[in-house]
This record gives structure tokens, sequence and C-alpha cells, in this order.
């Protein structure tokens, strides 16, 4: 099944927060047997509500977790040419070697992911002049240029992180996430931060710099109209599991998992007057998880065999799985269906 | 309240060992209580006796049963500490949830007095101290002292946590139900600052303690009370170390440490248990 | 730069305006003191000759004039303003007729050469370690100094440099424990000399590092321990970052403004802590020279001493209080 057009591939991955104080053992299942693949050259984007597991996932995919957070379970492999690894089994310097000139990450929160004492250049330095690998002087003109192909001075270089506003810093940290051109970046809420009109450069930003490069990019937001913006295809995550994946189109248009389609139904529509539905309840403790289908206290279609049975991720379509055991049954929310339309 | 103090036993190993020396030297203390002799007198036993059976600790160049004179000493010691801490909690409490709950211009009245407090060099100040009242400077009058210059800290402490209390949900409930100001701060938002008035008081007995001790050997207190510093005071001037009387100067140094260590495990298991961060971190280490 | 020099001169009013009101206090409470130098003195005289009473009490009268005992004390409080300007407070009861000020300032060098060298070696020593074990929180060697700073930070200071003059003044007597050189060298720029004032030194020093190590090992420790939580550096070290420039740029460099902060807060707690070493070590500076004159009851020696100390302690904070801008980009010097 593994298709070499695939640069990663996660089988059956389980990373649990493990923790003991005083006696007492916590599990909490943040990332629970999930099954995907990214493609060369495609933007993914994975959705889904606060303390689903959504961070916890592209943590574990960047290979960026801190115990108590530990992979339990599974294999995850990235593919770089000939180069194969699993971050998880690899030495600590073989997956050092591959960061930034492959694998690279915009982490959540831009306006603290920058040394606050050290000039933007020495953060360009720190992190770019090794993988990159070629001498000072080159590094600094592919530096400047690499900035003024995303629209920014090369003046930043000389400022401090805090005299950047909150959108220029985080360009600047895309800036330095890109800039040793790698096949694959994470961005972890790129967008949280910002005001809806930096928001917007920021985006265009990253799907210029996806498109000048050919990279593979996966980002994580909660905000559905910057999947529907972005993404190619769209994984939904809920209560820590992989509950749909699709295109983005597809999932849109017709969600094979309820979740999903309240999740869409909430994308407020120019024109769209209907009353916004909200989900009932919260998102399960994943330390005491419900059993079956995690969705079930939550679902309108729910049925015996979602209380004792967890449903696969099945295929339902061309390129289009879901988790549910009604998932024929499922119905957009008729008033947004053919806007959805519209707007995609 | 007990099933936390088990929990700590059980699961943190400095506060098993914090309770003991603490324990230990809080019953030696209490023992004055039983003493067969006053502490004042001198030369009520054959002096510069080395530890044996019939005196443990030994006796000194003054005549006196160190045994009986040391659990004097720390029964004065302890009082004093707890006096101290008694006096600066009353001060700090009321200044941090004044501060905290009130706001505005009370807290930055308070807050003001709080940097002036903070920043007095508080050593210096009771040379001086000294230096006026001489020997009408009692262990009472030093007590009140040092509880007055020992809150600014702690108070700023309570407020910081008095602040976030202020804007949560159970506050605004007491607030509409017409709940007084100050009904609200000894009844609803005190007992949510308590386990930092604990922690914070033995922090504080070890910084009085220790400075009584020092102000004692250098003379600077009533030498005639006896206490830990005193003690040592004397011993050290009639030359105890020199003329070979060492345990009169090794047994009350040894105690002293044992309690400050003993008090300062206590501070720092507690700060532990009510800082979830540092617990996360256990955690996380586990 | 122009911000810079604005900045300076914020911070030398600051610093007048505590060094006023610290030197103030000193005066007043030494004033409450219901001792007269003018009777201490006399009465000094009197018991060490047969003076006769008619001479006595021209002493009394020129002494009054000279102390202004009779004076109210607004006047006494103006008069020491502007005596004080000029570095002249009067004879010191202690070495009647030594100007007070002569003596505070021999003993001046000996307290901040003796300061300087164990806050230097203390601090810089304590915040290397205390950043390396606040980020390998798994080695063993900082795992165990921590443990030993712990133990050390509740014990009173005094009990400390006590314990150091058993242990090598008596148990193991390798080390002076007494004096700031031996009575046999003649003071002078010689080798024999410069010798004799280190080998003095290292005990009350070392009294010093020790307190001070542990403080700031367990400070900076404490403070990487949540900075290296910090998004950057998490960033960095996921960014597969030197391990090394993490420590050094990301971690300790940024922990090193609030340790600077936090060494000029605690100038004046490590002056007190002098005041024992010098007494314990009886070591010529201030500290031994302010007990001496509690104990003597000499107002005008201890206040001497106090403003002294006053002024050097809010010059030594002032001086940090510069270098803070230059370390932290973030600081407005404006």
């Amino acid at each position: 099944m593994a298709d070499t057009d695939d640069i990663l591939t996660v089988r059956g991955l389980k990373a649990y927060y493990q923790m003991a104080y005083f006696g007492i053992e916590r599990e909490v299942r943040a990332v629970d047997d999930v099954t995907l693949s990214i493609r060369r050259n495609e933007i993914y984007g994975i959705a889904g509500e606060s303390s689903s597991g959504k961070t916890s996932l592209i943590k574990v995919l960047a290979a960026a977790i801190r115990p108590p957070l530990k992979v339990v379970d599974g294999s995850l492999t990235y593919r770089f040419g000939d180069l194969e690894i699993d971050p998880y089994k690899a030495r600590k310097e073989e997956v050092d070697a591959i960061r930034w000139k492959h694998l690279s990450y915009i982490m959540q929160g831009s306006m603290s992911v920058l040394n606050p004492v050290r000039r933007i250049k020495h953060s360009f330095t720190d992190f770019a002049l090794r993988p990159m690998g070629v001498p000072k002087n080159i590094f600094w003109e592919r530096t400047k240029a690499h900035l003024e192909r995303l629209n920014l001075s090369p003046d930043v270089l000389n400022a401090y992180p805090h005299e950047l506003s909150g959108g220029m810093r985080q360009r600047v940290t895309i800036a330095l996430a890109t800039v040793c051109q790698p096949e694959f970046i994470i961005a972890d809420e790129p967008t949280t931060a910002l005001d809806v009109v930096v928001q917007k450069d920021v985006l265009a930003m990253i799907r210029n710099v996806q498109q000048q490069m050919g990279s593979s990019v996966v980002f994580v937001t909660h905000d559905m109209s910057v999947h529907a913006n972005m993404a190619d295809r769209i994984g939904i995550v809920y209560a820590g599991r992989l509950v749909e994946e699709g295109p983005t189109r597809t999932l849109f248009t017709a969600p094979k998992h309820p979740y999903t389609a309240h999740l869409v139904g909430s994308l407020p529509r120019i024109g769209d007057t209907s009353a916004k539905s909200a989900l009932e309840g919260r998102p399960p403790n994943l330390a005491d998880p419900p059993p079956g289908c995690r969705f079930h206290p939550r679902c309108p279609l729910a049925i015996e065999k979602c209380k004792t049975e967890v449903p696969p991720l099945a295929t339902v379509g061309e390129s289009h799985r879901s988790a549910c055991w009604r998932a024929d049954d499922v119905r957009p929310l008729t008033t947004i269906s053919h806007r959805a339309e519209a707007v995609l | 309240m007990f099933a936390v103090i088990r929990d700590l036993t059980r699961y943190n190993i400095e506060f098993a060992i914090g309770c003991l020396l603490v324990g230990i030297i809080t019953l030696f203390a209490l023992a004055s209580f039983f003493a067969p002799v006053a502490p004042t007198m001198i030369y009520t036993v054959p002096p510069d006796m080395p530890p044996s059976m019939t005196y443990w600790f030994g006796t000194n160049s003054r005549g006196q049963d160190l045994f009986w004179q040391l659990s004097y000493a720390f029964r004065n010691t302890l009082t004093f500490g707890v006096l101290v801490a008694i006096i600066s909690r009353i001060i700090s409490i009321t200044v941090g949830l004044l501060a905290g709950y009130l706001g505005g211009w009370v807290d930055r009245v308070l807050m003001f007095f709080n940097d002036i407090f903070v920043s007095l060099p508080i050593f210096p100040l009771l040379i001086l101290v000294y230096f006026v009242l001489r020997s009408n400077l009692d262990m009472f009058t030093l007590a009140l002292i040092m509880g007055c210059l020992g809150w600014p800290f702690d108070a700023r402490l309570i407020r910081s946590v008095s602040l976030g209390l202020r804007h949560r949900e159970f506050t605004r409930h007491a607030t509409f139900s017409g709940m007084s100001p100050r009904k609200i701060m000894f009844e609803e938002h005190l007992p949510y600052v308590m386990p930092i008035v604990l922690s914070t008081a033995i922090a504080n007995m070890i910084w009085s303690i220790g400075m009584e001790v020092t102000l004692a050997v250098l003379g600077f207190t009533n030498l005639n009370i006896p206490t830990v510093g005193t003690t040592l005071y004397w011993a050290n001037n009639h030359s105890a170390m020199i003329v070979g009387v060492w345990w009169w100067i090794l047994i009350p140094v040894v105690l002293i440490v044992a309690l400050f260590i003993g008090l300062f495990l206590l501070t720092v298991s507690l700060n532990e248990y009510i800082d979830p961060r540092s617990r996360l971190r256990r955690m996380g280490g586990a | 730069m122009r911000d810079y020099l604005t900045f300076v001169l914020k911070r030398l009013l600051q610093l007048a305006a505590v060094v006023f009101a610290g030197i103030s206090a000193a005066f007043f409470i030494t004033h409450l003191s219901p001792i007269s130098p003018v009777d201490m003195i006399v009465n000094r005289v009197a018991a060490q000759a047969s003076v006769s009473p008619l001479a006595i009490m021209e002493l009394r009268e020129s002494l009054s004039a000279l102390f202004g005992t009779d004076l109210p004390l607004h006047i006494k409080y103006f008069n020491f303003w502007t005596r004080f300007l000029v570095g002249d407070l009067g004879p010191s009861l202690l070495a009647f007729p030594t100007p007070a000020m002569n003596l505070v300032m021999r003993a001046l060098p000996w307290t901040v050469g003796l300061l300087m060298t164990s806050i230097l070696i203390s601090w810089t020593i304590g915040n290397i370690l205390g950043g390396l074990g606040g980020y390998y929180q798994n080695n063993r060697f900082l795992k165990a100094f921590g443990v030993v700073a712990m133990g050390v930070q509740p014990i009173p200071y005094y009990i400390v440099a006590f314990l150091l003059v058993l242990l090598f003044g008596y148990f193991w007597p390798v080390m002076p424990i007494s004096g700031g050189f031996s009575i046999n060298v003649r003071p002078g720029f010689t080798f024999e000399f410069i010798a004799s004032v280190i080998h003095h030194s290292i005990l009350p020093a070392a009294s010093l590092v020790i307190v001070g190590l542990g403080i700031s090992f367990l400070g900076m420790r404490a403070m990487v321990s949540n900075i290296v939580t910090e998004d950057y550096v998490t960033y960095a070290e996921l960014a597969g970052v030197k391990t090394e420039r993490v420590v050094f740029f990301y971690v300790i460099r940024n922990a090193m403004v609030p340790q600077l902060t936090g060494l000029a807060m605690a100038l004046g707690g490590i002056f007190s802590g002098t005041i024992i070493t010098e007494q314990v070590f009886a070591y010529p500076g201030l500290g031994a020279l302010l007990v001496s004159a509690v104990n003597a009851g000499d107002t005008t020696l201890v206040l001497a001493v106090s403003s002294i100390a006053v002024v050097a302690v809010a010059s030594a904070i002032f001086v940090i209080d510069l270098l803070h801008p230059l370390l932290d980009p973030r600081v407005k010097v404006k």
C-alpha cells in the first residue's frame, strides 16, 4: 500500500501522556491509533475542536514531543529521496540532520518562538546555516533572496523580535522555517493569534512558498474557513482519533461523518441567514474516553452499536475514508451545501 | 487536610524527613517544662564536664547542664520564631488580601509601602535598633520589630493569588449575593491562600531564627535569656573551642542546623505541593 | 545613545534620592540613642588621668561645641549634611580624636575588595553551574551540587562562617582565622604583603562564596527550568541548533537578565553578610568597624559607617542598573 509518492506514512500511531504522581497513574490517549499518509506537493489540513488531540498529533508528526507525552505504538516514516527515517527509531543526530534541511516546523505562538535577546539574523544563522551547508556569504545571499521572494525587507534581519508586529513576526518565522527549502513543512496553528487581514497575508505566503518549492505542508487549525481556503485534503480529528479524511471539496460538500457535518455546518457564509446549531456537550475526557465510537454521546445519529463497537476508518469513496457505522446516513446540513460549493 | 499530610509523608521523602527533624527538636524543647533547674542559675553542676551518662550533652564553663540549658534555649528560640511568624502573617495576610481584593488606590498605597519594606536592609537596621535600645531590647520587642519587617515578600505573594481569586466565578456570586468584602476576604479567599500562608510561615521562621542567632552571637540581644544564639555567644565568650569544651559549641550547632534543614525541607515539599508546575515536572520525570 | 544618557541621568537622580533617604534614616535612628558622646569622652578622659575639674569643664564645653549636642535636632541634621558633603563627620569616639571618616576610609578598601572578589566568583560560577543544572536536570554531579546548595541555604550565614573557622582554624589549622594580614608583615606594595593579604582573605571570601554560590546556583537553576519550557528554546532544540548554543545563547543568556536584577536586589543583604564575616574573622573592614562602634556607643562612627555603606551599596546597584539595557534589548532606556 506504501505509495512511493507518499512523503510521510503513519501507521497505527499511538501517543499517550503518561503521568504518575502521589501514587496515582494517569494515561491520556491524546493520539490513538492514527493511520494516514501525506503525498508530495500537497497541503494537508488537520481539523478539530480544542482539546481534540490535533495539536498533540501534529507535534508527534514533527517529532516535537516531550515527556510526559510519549509514542507508545505504531510507526511514522518519512521518505526524503532515498532517505527513509522514523524519527522515533532513529538516533538523535540522524533526526537533527533532517531538520530544517528536509523537515521544518512552524510552532504555535509566533509571538514567542524567537529568542527575545537575539537579533533576527542570529536566529537565521543558528537555525539555517548548518542545514544549508554553504559558506556565509552565499548563505546571506540566499537568505536575503528568500526574504525578498516573500516580500519581506532584508532589514528585518537587524531587528529584535520585540521590534516587530505580531504578523511580521509570524512572517519572519515562516521565512525562517522555509529558508532551506525543506520538502516537508509542518505548521501548528499558523494564523491563530493574528487578526483577519494579517491572517490572509500569512496564508497567501504559506501557499506561495509551497507552490514555489513544491513541498508538502501539514497544518493544524480549528478554523474551518482556513481549511477551505488552504487544504488539498483534510483530516478530521476527534478525541484523539482520525474520524474522517478526504479531499477538501468532498468533505465540505458530502461529509461522511456526523462530526464533520457539524464542523462544516458551523461555518458562516455570506448570505446565509440560517441559525447555527452548536454541537451539544464537550469533547470527551481523553483520560477516560467513552466506549465504542467516541463521538456517540454527542451524535444525533447514534445507535446501540455505536456505544459498544469502535467503527474502523473505512474507505467510503475516492480517497475518502470515514469512521462511522452510519456513514451512508450522514447528510450535509442542507443550508450550506450549495453555498460551500460557491466558495470552494 | 489529613489526607494531604498522609499523602505527603508517603510520597514525599523531603516532607517525611522534615517532619521528623522538626518533631525531634520540638520534643526536645518541650522537655524544658520538666527541667529540674532554672535556666538562669549558674554553677549548679561541675563545670566543663564532657558528655556522659549523667550529663548527656556535657556541662559548660558556667556550671550549667547543657541538656537542660539547650532545651530552654530551643524553647525560647522556637517561641521567638513562631511569634515573629504569627505577627508577620497577620500583617501579610491583611495587606495581601486587602491589596488583592480591593485593588485600586488601596492596592497602590499598600504596594508602595511594601516596596519600601522590601528594600530595607534588615540586619544593619536591627543593629541600629540595638544601638538605640541596648539592653531594653528583649525577645518580645525583637519579635515585634522583626514581625513588622518580615512580611512584604509574602504579602506580595498573597496579593497575587488574591488578584486571581477576585475574577473567579464564586467571588462574583458572593458579591452579587450581598456578602460584605470583609466576609468574602476572610471566609472565601483566606482558605485559598492558607497553604501559601503555611509554607511562607515556615520560611519566615527560618529567617527570623537565623537572624536572632546571628544578632545574639554578636552580642546584640539580651544575653541573659537562653536562646541558641546566646548559648553560642557565651561559648565564644569563654573561648570554649580554645579550652577544648567543644561540646558547648558543636551540640547547639548540630541541633540548630538540623532544625533549619528540617524546616527548609518542609517549605520545599509544601511549595512543591502548592505549585502545580513543579508537580508536573515531577510527573514528567516519573 | 541620547536615550541612554537620559536613562543614566534618571538613574542618577534615583541614586541621589535613595542615598538621601538612607542616610537621613541612619541619622535619625542613631540620634534616638540616649547616649551622649560628650559624656562618654569626658568620662573616658577623666578615668584615664587625673585632670583638674576646670580642665574637664573646658573639655566638656569645647566638645559640646564640636558635636553640637545642645542644638535642636533639625539644626543638627542640617549641620550633618553640610559637613557630610565635605567629607567630615567629626571625631570618632572609639579612637578619639581620629576623624570618623578616616577610620571608615581605612576600612572601606578591605570590605570592597573582599566583596567584589567573592561576588564575582560566586555569581559567575553559580550562574554557569545553575544554568547547566537547570538544563541538564539529570546530571549526577549537578544534582549533588544542588542538594548541597539546598542544604547550605537555610543555615544562617554566621553558622557557615563559624564552621569554617572550626574546620580550618582548629581541627585542621592551615588558614589564618583572624586579621587582614600577618602582624609580622609591613603594609606596602611588596610581594610578601600581598601574599599575606590574599592568604588571610581566603577563608572570609570562601565563606561568602559558599553561601553566594548556592544562592545564585539555585536561583539560576529555577530560572532556567522555567526558561527551557519557553517556546524559543523548544523551537531552537527542534531545529537541531547545537546544544551548547542553545544552553548559552538561548537559555543562560535569557536568564542572565533577571539574575542581574536579583544580584542588585541582594547587594544590601550581601553587605549584611560581610558584617558577620568580618566579625567572625576579625577582618579590618567596615562591618567589624560598625560592630565595634555599636559596642562602644560611638554615634559618630556608627553614622559614618552607615552613610558610607548606603552610598556604596546604592552606587553598586546603580552600576548594575546601567548594565541592564545593554543586556536586554527589551528594556526601554527612555
